[in-house]
């Protein structure tokens, strides 16, 4: 019994009137936590009840702690009939676990209800007792702290890193049981609510298990996402990175640091554990179902071969008897192996714990579902994402790197059809740290680490590229080779050395696709993949080129599948990395040179291209130092600064797998346009309307080029559904699709021109088919204002800085085309400690004020306001500009249903979205604030389904969000107090006012 | 629930189309902090439709200001619209738009939404001060609408608006004034303006007449501000035991005994002579008031006399106009003439051997003597 749950119900505000004779409501309160209840006094005749209840104990395993959430019903007294319930309040009480994290839960919670949405607040105290409990095969892991953010968190320091963590479980999706057909929407959407919030607790826990196991104590870039699969059920999965965090605090903490963690532990994850290395996962695939797997745009056929090889060579690897190989404590042998899973779900790194950057990596699959007949043995699922994971394992080596960074998963899903599809970027990390690691290939590139460089330099073998490449030598040091193009998904290295400024780059696609059912529609969608995924690199390149920038960072690619269609989004920042060569411009060919017309007509277009290319340099202010140009014994010996890239023509798909070898090799960039598409493809490229003045737009966290932020933020969610009028043709629709990404761009634009100048950071777009003929985009992004004047001394504040080198050789790295090398196995040993020790130089940051005394001063400042409302801020970003995250105090993960059946009186779609929206900010506010918090970073919204059905004026929508709640202090404020010397008794001053 | 079914393709169902082939079914853009254009919202105010307000912003030259496309002008006030619509049921409550949690909206963003919300037309408040606030009065805003040229749509607001801060201070105790500016979070000259509106409704004062078309709201405020600081319960009596949008019985029974004043000769002939020795020589319309000193007093002390009737009430103004604007003004009396008049008629009367209403006769012609000046243009 090692844990003490205690709520206290204080009051309700705003309640609606639930008797019409009176005009008021007799309310009372349930408090459920598993299956205890305890109930307040009914408060008579009151829209503002003062319960003031007594203290609600409930004694419990620290493993329900983790799994269950508190909940909190409202409800109308009734004499006669029923109650009535007024709505619910679900308090995840994690954060309150963590010794670290939040330790009261108190302050206004919206009442809601899954049919009419916010219905008052209530006053809540909500507190955690936790016993020690010392029993070793304990199932809870209570104080494991977890993360949204994809970088170490502000104000931690990283001991460790340990590695990739992830995990699913299944169940049946309560809407679809038979129950579902006799009881009420509300009564079907609150099971759904509550499992899910069950589920995602039980996942967490089971991820902090894995975590204690490795010897870690967080989880940094936590990534949960839900499968709705229908009938075939409900999928909660999660991905992450485990780490060892430390606090910064005043005291020295360096060397002393004790890791408990017996440094033999088994690294085998218990999923894994039954799973016999070296079969060749792709020849047989664990279900009956079809289950094709391939790699980006290499054609599906070609692919199986290619993958089986690679595996061979992964099942070479030892996977047994990992070890953790600690700082200073064991030197790692040649075959120590990280982990399965070399794997990195996070996007910015500590300085010095990445090396260089090999490439995106990615894979997809495409599968049939089947209902999950147990749910306790979530194997399918499990298996389906291992394979994937092996691919991109394989993509990595291929590319002369042991490990994934800006690592991620996601699925789409159609009736039966799923694609699940993962990507990230192939990388060397830093194997500085271990004493004497073998040496290999990749030695070399550690002697000299310049900061602005090194990441560039590629990791693989100049003479065994995995794929054509023209390579030069890097023109900020000259010494070692870069490629002439780098894709990553990770954020830009705060300390890149880049020219001008960046921008959002997207490609975008819209296939047609025959309908069909089952395994038809799979292989359907199968081929189709790799045609959709080779345009959407090419679309990417060209619009780099078209920037005049030579390197793409963030790079995600969606892929979406509907009934008659498939949508592909490709959304990247493009910036002028100093390190690699100038792009070479856009050439446009005609292939019937005969007629002078067509020729007069392809050299105004090359003119209006390379206006274009012109115009834009000047606008990103891209300036390279003029340098001579030295090539050097690249593959292809050609020194011609234009680049080819052909287009190919998807129609049959031989010309494919030949157009894709030549992608690199050509020389220049030669777009042909004898072909409509063509023509149609230079349009797209040359009508991308330019950013407003004063607009940058980027997908990262942050823009190159602009440091000074003032403290303006806007977050913002933008949705749109497109209903597709005609039966359109793949240009007519790519058209469309092009058209109202960015109309809704423009919006944006429109909406926040009073915060000009000003960067769009982090936005996000997540586009789905709903139904046929419809197309939903999403969008969520936060829009900061930055002062034109005096640019910031480039201050790297110290102790924050993140080194993420990202080289990408895009797409191409996962074409799988390339041989295995044996020689790449061995380079894999050296750096794959389990464990990085990653020192942060500068860990000493100012002393950061007593958390606690600001939390209460934050409290009280509430006051000043007038208003009993505290401001909280929300931003995708890791960080808020012009302040100082001093405390986290947990995640933020919440799923809310809402539906109606009064559509048009509810304003139509749009008003009903709206005000749900709205009302999910409303509740992700009010609980930080609760916990204490006034800012939610890393926000995220991942999943928005939206459905309606007008005839019957109905409407359901599902969100999930989340994100990390945190205390944030000005850093003016901090400053002042600073100076003041005494901090604490400043605070708690401050409290007391 | 799930949503299956056929659509039924209903092009009034999509919001707008883009072009033949495709159409937006369902735009929206919610900030953490809740956007609000101030424009748009003047314009939302106004009663314009999406399409007018559009076509407003277009002419206003946005377009060109911010590379915005007519569409994108149109998505933007469509989602205003909303925006404000749903936050419309918190302005009827202002108190409410600081507490609740479902919109974030700094103070002085709330504060602006208020007071705009709030605002109303002169022109419009003219045609509706003093008439009953209720149902039938609503049903002819149309008539208001047509003849003022403000929408039906922005009547109805503030016509509700009028109702709403009504219906709230009947119930309460206080000054009125005070409780309007606590309960709808106003700033003090609308509070005034309201507590004007409301003190006009509730004593029903007749202000449509032709001869009171020539008043703005501003004068009748200024007026009802006299009243209500003076004449009322509240004004006298700090207690708060009562509203002040009631006028003080006791008082109005007081000044019933002012027609002493007219009622016998000797007090009258002997207060002309006091006014008229004080005014010789100091203005050119001497002789014009000498004339018309027995008719301006009736005028003003049968008014007083007849307060206690609520019905006299209601024509108090019309009465001011009636019996001392009028027979001045066709005097050609200057506003200055009119002051020093009215100034030596009320201290004349505290002279007067056997007159003893002195604290009424004050409370009674301060009143008046700010109201008739403020009444008197020149």
């Amino acid at each position: 019994m090692p844990g003490k749950l205690k709520a206290k119900i204080v009051a309700g505000r705003h309640l609606p009137v639930m008797d019409r004779a009176s005009d008021l409501t007799d309310a009372f309160v349930e408090v459920k936590f598993g299956n205890t209840t305890f109930k307040t006094d009914v408060y008579p005749k009151s829209l503002n009840p003062q319960w003031n209840s007594e203290w609600f104990k409930f004694e419990v395993d620290d493993e329900d702690l983790q799994d269950e959430p508190l909940q909190i019903t409202v409800l109308d007294h009734d004499t006669y009939s029923a109650n009535d319930a007024i709505g619910k309040v679900y308090i995840d009480i994690d954060p309150l676990l963590c010794s670290e994290a939040a330790t009261v839960i108190s302050g206004w919670l919206p009442i809601y209800d899954t049919i009419h949405g916010i219905r008052g607040e209530i006053n809540v105290l909500v507190k955690v007792d936790l016993f020690n409990d010392l029993n070793r095969f304990r199932q809870s892991s209570c104080g494991v702290k977890f993360f949204c953010t994809t970088s170490i968190p502000r104000c931690y320091r990283a001991v460790m890193v340990h590695g990739f963590v992830e995990e699913l479980v299944v169940n049946e999706d309560p809407e679809y049981q038979w129950i579902d057909r006799i009881r009420t929407p509300r009564a079907s959407n609150e099971a759904r609510q509550r499992l899910i919030f069950l589920m995602s607790g039980e996942l967490q826990r089971k991820i902090g298990l894995k975590v204690l196991e490795m010897g870690g104590n967080a989880v940094v870039g936590y990534l949960q996402c839900f499968d709705l699969e229908g009938e075939s059920g409900l999928v909660v999965r999660a991905i992450g990175t485990a780490c060892t965090l430390e606090k910064i605090s005043t005291f020295p903490a360096t060397a002393t640091h004790p890791n408990n963690s017996s440094p033999s532990k088994d690294m085998k994850e218990p999923g894994f554990g039954e799973e016999a290395p070296g079969v060749p996962l792709s020849s047989g695939p664990p279900t009956p179902l079809r289950a094709q797997t391939f790699s980006s745009f290499s054609p599906s056929k070609s692919y199986s071969r290619q993958s089986s090889s690679s595996d061979t060579e992964l099942s070479l690897t030892p996977k047994t008897g990992g070890h953790l190989c600690h700082f200073c404590m064991i030197p790692p042998s040649p075959f120590c192996v990280f982990q399965e899973y070399p794997f990195f779900t996070l996007t910015a790194f500590p300085p010095g714990f990445l090396l260089h950057v090999g490439g995106v990596v990615s894979a997809r699959s495409v599968k049939l579902l089947d209902r999950i007949h147990n749910p306790d043995e979530p194997e399918t699922r499990d298996a389906w994402w291992e394979e994937i994971r092996q691919e991109i394992k394989s993509h990595a080596k291929a590319l002369g790197c042991h490990a994934v960074v800006g690592y991620s998963e996601s699925t789409s899903i159609c009736e039966e059809v799923c694609i699940l599809s993962a990507s990230g970027t192939a990388a060397v990390l830093s194997s500085r740290f271990m004493q004497d690691g073998p040496l290999d290939t990749e030695h070399r590139f550690e002697e000299v680490v310049s900061p602005g460089c090194g990441f560039c330099h590629i990791p693989y073998d100049e003479l065994n590229i995995p794929f054509p490449a023209q390579l030069t030598y890097c023109y900020c040091c000259r010494r070692y080779k870069v490629p002439d193009v780098l894709f990553t998904t990770i954020d830009l290295p705060t300390e890149a050395n880049v020219t001008g400024k960046g921008c959002l780059i997207q490609a975008r696609l819209c296939r047609t696709k025959k309908k069909a059912q089952g395994e038809g529609n799979a292989t359907a969608i199968s081929s189709l993949l790799p045609f959709l995924e080779y345009e959407l690199h090419t679309q990417l390149m060209n619009k780099l080129k078209l920037r005049g920038m030579n390197a793409l960072f963030g790079l995600r690619i969606q892929i979406s599948v509907g009934e008659t269609m498939l949508l592909g989004l490709a959304s990247a920042t493009g910036v002028y990395l100093t390190a690699l060569p100038s792009p070479g411009g856009i050439q446009i060919a005609g292939k019937t040179p005969s007629d002078i017309t067509y020729e007069q007509h392809i050299s105004t277009m090359q003119k209006k291209i390379n206006d274009t290319i012109d115009k834009n340099k000047e606008l990103y202010e891209i300036n390279p130092p003029e340098v001579v140009e030295e090539i050097i014994g690249s593959p292809i010996p050609e020194p011609r600064q234009r680049s080819r890239l052909f287009r190919s023509h998807s129609e049959s798909s031989d010309e494919v797998s030949e157009l894709d070898l030549s992608h690199g090799k050509k020389d220049a960039f030669v777009l042909e346009i004898d072909d409509t598409d063509a023509v149609e493809d230079i349009h797209a490229l040359l009508t991308d309307s330019p950013t407003p003045a004063g607009f940058y737009s980027c997908n990262t966290e942050i823009m190159p080029g602009i440091q000074n932020w003032t403290s303006a933020i806007q977050m913002f969610t933008s949705v749109r559904v497109f209903r597709l009028n005609a039966n359109l043709t793949n240009q007519g629709l790519n058209k469309i699709f092009s058209d109202l990404c960015e109309n809704l761009l423009k919006s944006l634009y429109f909406k926040l021109r009073s915060m000009v100048p000003c960067c769009l950071c982090h936005l996000n777009f997540t586009v789905a088919i709903p139904e046929d003929e419809l197309i939903q985009v999403a969008v969520t992004a936060v829009a900061m204002s930055f002062d034109k004047e005096q640019p910031l001394e480039n201050g790297k504040q110290s102790g924050e800085k993140t080194l993420i080198k990202g080289k990408h050789r895009p797409l191409k790295a996962m074409s799988g085309i390339f041989p295995p090398h044996l020689s790449f196995l061995s380079s894999l040993s050296p750096s794959l400690s389990l464990a990085l020790l990653l020192s942060t130089a500068s860990s000493l940051e100012k002393a950061s004020p007593l958390p606690e005394g600001r939390s209460r001063s934050l409290r009280s400042n509430r006051s000043y306001s007038g208003s009993s409302v505290a401001v909280v801020k929300m931003t995708p970003l890791s960080f808020i500009p012009g302040a100082k995250i001093i405390k986290y105090l947990g995640i933020i993960n919440m799923f809310f249903i809402r539906e109606t059946s009064s559509l048009r009186e509810e304003g139509g779609v749009s008003g009903f979205l709206h005000t749900f929206i709205a009302e999910v900010f409303a509740m992700v506010r009010a609980h930080v604030a609760a916990l204490g918090g006034n800012a939610v970073v890393s926000y995220s919204m991942k999943e928005c389904v939206f459905m309606e059905n007008p005839n019957k004026n109905q409407a359901q929508c599902l969100i999930n969000v989340s994100g990390d709640a945190v205390i944030f202090v000005r850093e003016s404020e901090l400053e002042s107090t600073s100076v003041q010397t005494q901090s604490a008794t400043t605070h708690t001053s401050n409290a007391t006012l | 629930m799930r949503l299956h079914g056929t659509h039924i393709k209903l092009t009034e169902r999509s919001l707008y189309s883009v072009d033949v082939k495709m159409s937006v079914e369902l735009d929206v853009f919610v900030g953490n902090t809740t956007i609000m254009d101030k424009e748009v919202y003047q314009l939302w105010l106004n009663g314009y439709t999406v399409n007018d307000a559009v076509k407003v912003r277009i002419e206003g030259g946005v377009m060109e200001e911010c590379e915005a496309s007519a569409e994108v002008l149109l998505s933007d006030t469509m989602d205003q619209y909303r925006t404000f619509q749903m936050c419309e049921r918190l302005l009827h409550h202002p108190a409410k738009l600081a507490n609740q949690l479902l919109f974030q909206i700094p103070p002085d963003r709330q504060a602006m939404l208020i007071e705009r919300y709030y605002a109303f037309d002169d022109s419009f408040v003219r045609e509706v001060l003093g008439k009953k606030l209720s149902k039938g009065t609503k049903k002819d805003l149309d008539d208001v609408s047509i003849k003022t040229g403000i929408t039906l749509k922005s009547c109805r607001r503030q016509f509700d608006n009028f109702k709403r801060v009504f219906k709230v201070v009947e119930e309460l105790k206080g000054p009125l004034v005070e409780n309007i500016r606590q309960h709808f979070l106003l700033p003090d000259q609308l509070a005034r303006d309201y507590a004007a509106i409301v003190f006009f409704a509730n004593h029903r004062f007749e202000t449509g007449k032709k001869k009171l078309q020539y008043l703005t709201f501003q004068d009748f405020a200024f007026c009802a501000g006299q009243l209500i600081n003076n004449w009322t319960v509240g004004a006298v009596d700090n207690m708060m035991e009562d509203m002040d949008v009631d006028l003080d019985k006791e008082f109005l029974q007081d000044l019933k005994d002012l027609k002493i004043l007219i009622t016998d000769k000797d007090l009258l002939d002997q207060h002309k002579n006091l006014v008229c020795t004080a005014l010789r020589g100091k203005t050119n319309v001497f002789n014009e008031m000498e004339a018309n000193f027995k008719n301006l007093s009736r005028g003003l002390v049968n008014i007083a006399a007849k307060l206690i009737n609520a019905k006299d009430v209601r024509d108090f103004f019309i009465d001011l106009v009636e019996k001392f604007i009028e027979p001045c003004r066709s005097d050609k009396l200057t506003s200055i003439d009119v002051n020093l008049y009215l100034t030596h008629y009320t201290n004349s009367a505290h002279i007067l051997d056997t007159f003893k209403h002195h604290a009424v006769w004050t409370r009674y012609m301060g009143v008046i003597k700010s109201c008739i000046l403020r009444m008197y243009h020149d």
